[in-house]
């Protein structure tokens, strides 16, 4: 989900730039694990037990994923946020690296990551490991990394000011107000990131290399073998632990770290909605947070002071303007100089590569028109039908209470391990794949919407409903006049995710399979997925790349047009 | 002052803790031009002394606080410590923020001691000195709370504590208790005036932004004055009055008296003063942030109260400080509805119109007067009637605005104009389109 504050609504050269740039990133990774064969033997498939009593196993390994990729994120989120931030020339291709990475289609770059990092790891299970792992990191890295750099540049001017004259040291400085500044957009935004990362786990724990298929201890890979078996039994039963694990880490995790990071929030007033957590206030009823605590002091002193090497707040650096220009301008060319070199390499490899060439592109274009329209369908549908129900849920206190955790958990819990029965309902009642898939897309997607209208709906003011009251204003017009402009900010959000997530899901809503028959789609995620089968990195390059243009280009065009309508016009 | 300074002035410059010479801080406009906010600034501050910095907002007191406190460098001119040109943060200030800045994520004692931690002290050292700090600002028992848990007076009690447990030798105070209710606020004052007169304060010096003028008085040994746009040093007042002072003493009512006389007959002067441009050029009076429901409310009260009335006076009963009253002040002189002599407001017969009749016939004068004296209307207005269908986008005119003022300024200057105007039933205003159009009827009725 963009963090507010850093979007901007045009498509810049820059944005072009950086497509091609990360194309260009695409390219040299594939050159990197060129060549390289999957000379192991993991399980295949078919081998992987379906017993349930490998459950709760399977959710510890599954669980374990999770939060490593949360904890590398984490520190990738200060790393990149803390440098892009800081250093003005790194703003200025970091963060549009950032905005597009967001958009670009993960599960795409799935084999490629699998590839390379199956080659640092040769026989033994760790590459995939790690390739899962980075699947998750990239779900939710993006999302904190945003909102860390957001909250940096916002940054209250009196806190700056602060630092600077009473010098802390750098590493002060960052531990005591930069990281506290932004804990609670980061816990939130990590939350929210956690709860789209649980698909990722799932599509990543079951990967087709080469046509086999290789597969990690987890519930993804569990879910897939009873798939392959038919054995429905046994995907209930995954589908149920699925449910446990989610709302268990939601209680006894997320709720108490927001409940703990509103002691973050810099403000004179109180939050109105303050988290209460049962978790938390066990927690803190215990002895651990003082021994916590105490041990953190004995490690936190000496390590500030020798932390100190890296500097004091405050100095003075002078630095010209004309120095400051003659370096951009270096910069400025010397990267120009990178992306074009890399971007010619890149068409040069997809045109010489057998099987390939440079009509894949259009065609790619044109197949991604037709996964479009199967987003564009999917959103039409979700804001008729889940709009007006979010409205209403979000306007009434109590029911929002109730309902919020349940979307909150329906929009955590992974639509891919729905598709099997999905799938077998469109083969036995004849649906075409074709727009089957606009289901199984929108099963994971559409969430997004209805949490956000119901957030959106329930903090318009109580003043101008009872306005709105008084004066009679009922139906169309009320929604006219007031809830839509009300909402549209949220809504603006929640389509972005919506959207972002339905292109994603299209890379495995549009070939599933089903005990030994598989639907193909005509679109772009189809496209993608054979040529992760088959192997053919060329035309995988040029698939993943077309369908980050088209996530872009709509992001720029519409969605962030719309969001900078419904800050300006619609604000409350 | 030509040749070898006098003997006793560079004693002063040897003794002084912080010297400012020739200081001019500008920014840059939107067209690449430049603006002041400070000018050609001058002044020392001597151990053993208190002084405030008065000005109106805008006036860039903080500024240049700031530039004091080395956290913003001047664009020319130098700012010495103890002697030695600034390089950075200044190493023997310390500054009390006018909305607190304090770490809501740390305790009392954690905040205090945030000085000390950053110079590499020992936590067995600076504790106890943290704890000492917070005994003598009163807030003995509140070591272990969160700022959550703490009023504002008492907030501003650790932001003191914190400044003071360096030891600085010069104390930088921005409007400390301008975010405080009044109570509070005197309350906070008498208290660290007792400390200060006690002699065993931890700073050798103060320096004080105000922009409440009987704070000023009842806190300084010196006052110096800033005007606006740019800013100057008006005057610089010595305060030698005994302490404890008290605002009921005729002594204290006249000089703070003096000084309402030097800060608003200077305004309307400087106002003035630009006002007389030739025709070619954007004439530009700047236009004070002030509402006509202000104007209109302040003009009843003084007719009510006979038409004339003490500033000082006003500004105690209405509780209002400078930035409150001196704009609505400044808008009644430029409206020519009032005077100000010698401390008092007086109304001119205008003034005494407007203020008495009812809302049609109010904005029958008011029209009048804005048309007869506000330049940048006029301007607007005659525009408006050359445009061919009496429509112009705003960005029009703040351009214009623009090669005088910021960004931030010249919206306000507009947006004051078109306020004044729409009451007026001189212009409509589309705020969704930036678009300012002639009231039809104003087409007629006004005249040439």
């Amino acid at each position: 989900m963009p963090a507010r504050g850093v979007l901007r609504a045009r498509l810049t050269p820059i944005d072009i730039g950086v497509v091609v740039a990360v194309l260009v990133l695409l390219y040299v990774v594939v050159r990197v694990g060129h060549g390289v064969t999957a000379s192991f033997s993991p399980h295949a498939l078919q081998h992987v037990s379906t017993n349930p009593a490998r459950l709760p196993y399977d959710a510890v390994r599954s669980l374990l994923r999770m939060f490593v990729g949360l904890f590398l994120s984490f520190v990738f989120t200060l790393i990149y946020g803390y440098a892009a931030a800081r250093s003005r020339r790194a703003e200025r291709v970091l963060v549009p690296i950032l905005d597009i990475l967001q958009s670009v289609p993960v599960l795409g770059f799935l084999t490629i990551t699998v590839t390379v990092f199956v080659g640092l790891f040769p026989h033994s299970e760790l590459g995939l490991e790690w390739a899962s792992i980075f699947a998750i990191f990239t779900a939710q890295a993006w999302n904190m990394t945003f909102s860390f750099y957001a909250s940096l540049k916002s940054l209250p001017r009196e806190l700056d000011e602060l630092s600077r004259s009473l010098r802390l040291t750098r590493w002060q400085r960052f531990w005591k107000i930069e990281v506290p500044n932004g804990a609670i957009g980061l816990v939130w935004n990590g939350m929210m990131s956690f709860g789209g990362a649980w698909f990722f786990l799932v599509a990543s724990e079951a990967i087709t290399l080469h046509n086999r298929t290789y597969s990690l201890p987890g519930l993804g890979s569990f879910v897939g073998a009873a798939i392959a078996k038919g054995d429905l039994g046994a995907v209930g039963a995954a589908i149920g632990a699925m449910f446990v694990l989610v709302i268990a880490v939601n209680i006894m995790f997320w709720r108490p770290l927001v409940a703990w990071s509103e002691r973050f929030r810099y403000e004179t007033t109180e939050a109105q909605h303050a988290q209460r957590s049962v978790v938390l206030g066990i927690l803190a009823r215990s002895t651990w947070p003082r021994t916590v605590g105490a041990a953190r002091a004995r490690v936190a002193e000496p390590l500030g002071r020798a932390m100190r090497i890296l500097g004091r707040d405050g100095a003075e650096a002078t630095v010209t303007p004309a120095r400051q220009r003659a370096g951009d301008i270096a910069f400025g060319v010397v990267i120009a100089a990178l992306i074009a070199f890399g971007a010619y390499e890149g068409l040069h490899y997809i045109a010489t590569t057998p099987g390939a060439g440079l009509g894949e592109i259009p065609y790619c274009f044109a197949l991604g028109a037709a996964t479009f329209g199967r987003v564009c369908v999917l959103l039409v549908f979700a804001t008729i039908v889940w709009v007006p129900i979010g409205v209403w849920i979000g306007l009434n206190p109590r029911v929002a209470q109730l309902a919020q955790p349940i979307v909150q958990v329906l929009a955590s819990f992974p639509a891919n391990f729905v598709f099997p029965f999905a799938t077998l309902a469109f083969i036995e009642l004849g649906v075409s794949i074709d727009i089957g898939g606009i289901l199984l897309m929108a099963l994971g997607a559409q969430w997004y919407i209805l949490f956000n209208v119901i957030a959106g709906a329930s903090a318009i003011p109580s003043d101008l409903r009872e306005a709105m009251d008084m004066l009679g204003v009922r139906g169309w017009q009320r929604w006219k006049r007031l809830i839509i402009p009300g909402i549209l900010s949220s809504y603006v959000t929640g389509g972005i995710t919506a959207a972002g997530g339905a292109w994603n899901a299209s890379i495995v809503a549009e070939v599933v399979t089903y005990h030994h028959t598989t639907l193909t789609a005509y679109g772009l995620g189809a496209y993608i997925v054979k040529a992760s089968n088959e192997g053919n990195k060329a035309k995988l390059i040029c698939g993943v790349a077309v369908m980050s243009v088209y996530v872009v280009v709509v992001n720029r065009l519409l969605w962030r047009r719309l969001y900078r309508l419904s800050e300006t016009r619609y604000s409350l | 002052m030509a040749g070898q300074p006098a003997p006793s002035t560079r004693a002063r410059a040897r003794r002084s803790i912080v010297t400012v010479t020739d200081l001019t801080k500008t920014f840059a406009t939107r067209d690449g031009g430049e603006l002041p906010v400070l000018e050609g600034i001058n002044l020392d501050v001597q151990p053993g002394e208190i002084v405030a910095l008065l000005g109106k907002s805008g006036s860039g007191k903080s500024t240049l606080l700031r530039c004091i406190a080395g956290l913003v460098t001047p664009s020319s001119g130098t700012v010495y410590y103890r002697g030695k040109p600034l390089q950075g943060i200044n190493p023997g200030v310390s500054l009390v923020f006018q909305t607190f800045a304090l770490l809501p994520w740390l305790t009392v004692q954690q905040n205090v001691e945030l000085g000390l931690e950053a110079q590499g002290i020992e936590p067995e050292e600076r504790s106890p000195r943290a704890l000492q700090a917070i005994d003598l600002i009163g807030l003995d028992g509140f070591e272990s709370a969160f700022p959550k848990e703490l009023s504002g007076g008492m907030r501003q009690r650790v932001g003191f504590a914190r400044a003071l447990v360096v030891e600085p030798d010069l104390l930088l105070m921005d409007e400390p208790f301008s975010a405080l209710d009044v109570l509070t606020a005197e309350n906070l004052r008498t208290e660290l005036l007792e400390l200060w007169q006690a002699g065993e304060f931890p700073a050798e010096a103060i320096l004080i932004v105000t922009h409440n003028i009987e704070e000023a008085v009842l806190f300084a040994d010196r006052v110096i004055v800033l005007g606006t746009n740019p800013g100057r040093i008006r005057t610089e007042l010595q305060n030698q009055l005994p302490r404890p002072r008290d605002r009921n003493n005729p002594d204290v009512g006249a000089l703070v008296d003096e000084i309402y006389g030097i800060m608003t007959d200077r305004a309307t002067t400087e106002a003035l003063e630009k006002g007389a441009e030739p025709e070619s050029g954007v004439q530009h009076v700047m236009l004070p942030h002030a509402s006509v429901d202000g104007v209109a409310g302040l003009a009843e009260l003084v007719l009510a109260a006979g038409g004339q009335s003490d500033l000082g006076d006003l500004a105690r009963v209405l509780g209002f400080e400078i930035d409150d009253l001196f704009p609505i002040i400044d808008s009644m002189t430029i409206l020519a509805f009032a005077t100000v002599e010698a401390g008092d407001l007086v109304l001119t017969d205008s003034g005494k119109q407007f203020a008495g009749a009812d809302i049609q016939d109010s904005k029958a004068i008011f029209r009048e007067a804005v048309l007869q004296r506000v330049p940048l209307v006029r301007r607007i207005e005659r525009a408006l009637r050359h445009s061919s269908d009496g429509t112009l986008r705003e960005g029009f005119f703040l351009d214009l605005l623009h090669n005088h003022y910021s960004d931030d300024e010249s919206r306000a200057q507009l947006d004051t104009a078109i306020d004044w105007a729409r009451y007026a039933e001189l212009f409509e205003y589309d705020a969704a389109h930036g678009e300012i159009r002639l009231d039809q009827p104003a087409v007629q009725s006004v005249s040439g």
